[in-house]
């Protein structure tokens, strides 16, 4: 098993957070290997944030992510910039109050949460990007569940850990959910929610 | 000697290869940098600054690269282990002074996180363009160690062997990371204090009316004297005798120069260090160091499906060069392969020491990112026809 993910948005929404959680769970409390690589030049500057991880059962030999199996998008431009290198039939999952689709996702399973909402009801918009953690969590399942709680318990303040485990139940309620309308029928394959579809 | 338990982050962790160097700094027991940050090697002296005034340390951002390289030559010689980090354009302006650690035998290590150059060059993108600097970057004839990490976790275990090989063998240690495994997030496990051995300074052994400062012993390193314990510590850039006295003379230069290469060649065994697999049945060796070396594995694997007999060899000290080996490895092999994020600087030795016994093939690379395996895997196939 290996898997290429990118986790992109604005700077502010935790992006590299989300990233560092979901590589912390894989590595530490799944037992696996996570390699994380962030984009740190010029381009990475001026409101945009993207971080590439790649999951493996297997030491992580090539550390970027080339073609990405996943994309998490949290904003417009971070869709419109990478949603291009998304490997063919790979998986798309958008902040969707705050990432337009066209047709360059018609090729992707598309998945849509409006984590900041979810995240606004909290009383914090700032956990968004947990909120996010946990729909990737339900929706992708690369990871266990409980590897990935974890490793936010670790990863935030203990006086904002409760607020975080709740940002992730949401989001991780919100993805199965939306699995269940979804009807599945094949394995590893999921409808696409109405909402979302291009 | 072990590490001290409150510098030690025991524990597992999911950081980048820059925290990590800054954390096998303060478990190798260095209490004092000197820096003017640089990309990307600027979060290893911003964690650094953070970390070591807890534990009794200090950080002082300098007003260039020639402050900071002297400023930790200082305090070495006032009694604490101390580093300096940077990256391109600083590195180049280190060289006077790693020249200086050479001859006054100052124990202190060097992070180069290597990134595109010439010049300003590329830096916020990895290559390993400063491998023949940090072996020959410096006026005058010298010798350093220098190792290359290849993940966090070695970030972190080979700052602490680049800590015990400075203090081993009184030599500026080159601890010459790139821009990818700096950066890079990984597991890196901590261990205990107590499993984190370290070589402690040689101090003298003599009171300070017997002690000469660079009476060599045994294996050719002088013990050391701090300042301000009572012994005279001349130290000086100038060729000197025993006392530490300028003697401007040749012969006092054959002594002293002879002596400086002949303590690190005397240890070349215990210097090669390399990480071998496959060896026994190759006809083609890749050999490789640093972050190539992940690249490479990826290329042998790939090979290995397609039935070559391919082995791997990954220099995890370059400098001194594994020469023996590569002689013997030369002989029985139809070519070695060397990838470098450089347009070819190591495999000059890998060439000099093959002997033209068998076939070497470079893989250059300008640097910005890392090779594409398929590419080291056309090499390899080259080299088994």
């Amino acid at each position: 098993m290996l898997k290429e993910l990118r986790i992109a948005g604005f700077g502010g929404q935790g992006v590299i957070l989300a990233a560092h959680i979901i590589g912390r769970a894989a590595s530490i409390h799944e037992g696996g290997y996570a390699t994380m690589t962030q984009n740190y030049g010029p381009e990475a500057r001026g409101g945009a944030a993207s971080a590439a991880l790649v999951v493996s059962d297997q030491p992580v030999l090539y550390p970027y992510a080339v073609s990405p199996d996943i994309l998490v998008a949290l904003s417009q431009e971070a869709y419109s910039r990478f949603v291009g290198e998304v490997k063919e039939g790979g998986m798309l999952l958008v902040e969707e109050d705050l990432v337009p689709l066209d047709q360059k996702a018609q090729h992707l399973k598309v998945y849509g949460i409006p984590a900041t909402r979810i995240a606004e009801e909290l009383g914090k918009k700032m956990v968004l990007n947990v909120v996010m953690v946990g729909f990737f969590c339900a929706i992708t399942r690369v990871l266990s569940r409980e590897a990935v709680v974890a490793a936010v318990t670790d990863a935030v303040p203990e006086r904002f850990r409760q607020l975080n485990l709740s940002a992730f139940d949401r989001g991780f309620q919100y993805g199965v959910d939306l699995l269940a309308k979804g009807a599945v029928t094949e394995e590893n394959s999921v409808a696409v929610p109405q909402e979302s579809e291009v | 000697m072990h590490a001290d338990q409150r510098c030690v982050l025991t524990g597992t962790h999911f950081i980048n290869g820059d925290a990590a160097c800054c954390e096998g700094a303060l478990a190798a027991g260095a209490r004092f940098a000197a820096g003017y940050p640089i990309t990307p090697s600027t979060e290893i002296v911003e964690r650094f600054a953070a970390r070591a005034p807890k534990v009794g340390g200090l950080f002082i951002q300098m007003e260039d690269e020639l402050a900071s390289s002297i400023a930790i030559q200082g305090m070495v010689w006032a009694g604490q282990k101390s580093f300096t980090v940077t990256s391109g354009p600083g590195y180049s302006l280190m060289m006077e002074h790693i020249g200086l650690a050479a001859i006054s035998e100052t124990p202190c290590v060097f992070v180069d996180v290597q990134r595109g150059g010439p010049s300003t060059g590329l830096p916020t993108l990895p290559a390993q363009g400063d491998m023949m600097q940090a072996r020959f970057g410096s006026h005058g004839d010298y010798v350093t160690i220098a190792l290359c990490p290849n993940s966090p976790q070695e970030c972190f275990d080979l700052a602490v062997k680049s800590f015990n090989l400075a203090e081993q063998y009184r030599v500026p240690v080159m601890f010459m990371m790139d821009e990818c495994v700096g950066h890079m997030t990984e597991k890196v496990v901590i261990p205990k204090a107590d499993d984190i051995a370290l070589f402690p300074r040689r101090h003298a052994s003599k009171p300070p009316g017997e002690f000469t400062l660079f009476e060599p012993g045994p294996d050719l390193v002088p013990e050391m004297a701090h300042a301000g314990e009572g012994y005279k510590v001349y130290v000086t850039g100038l060729t000197h005798d025993k006392r530490g006295y300028p003697v401007l003379n040749a012969d006092a230069q054959r002594e002293l120069i002879t002596r400086l290469f002949e303590k690190i060649r005397r240890a070349s065994d215990e210097l090669t260090m390399v990480e071998a697999e496959g060896l026994e049945d190759a006809d083609v060796v890749v050999v490789s160091y640093g972050i190539t070396s992940r690249v490479a594995q990826r290329a042998i694997q790939m090979a290995r499906d397609k039935g070559l007999k391919v082995g791997k060899l990954r220099l995890i000290c370059v400098w001194p060069f594994p020469e023996k080996l590569i002689r013997e490895l030369a002989s029985k092999v139809k070519a070695l392969v060397m990838p470098e994020l450089n347009m070819g600087q190591v495999v000059l030795e890998l060439e000099r020491c093959a002997g033209g016994q068998c076939q070497v093939i470079s893989v250059p690379h300008p640097g910005g990112t890392v090779h594409k395996p398929a590419e080291i895997l056309e090499a390899i196939e080259r080299g088994a026809r």
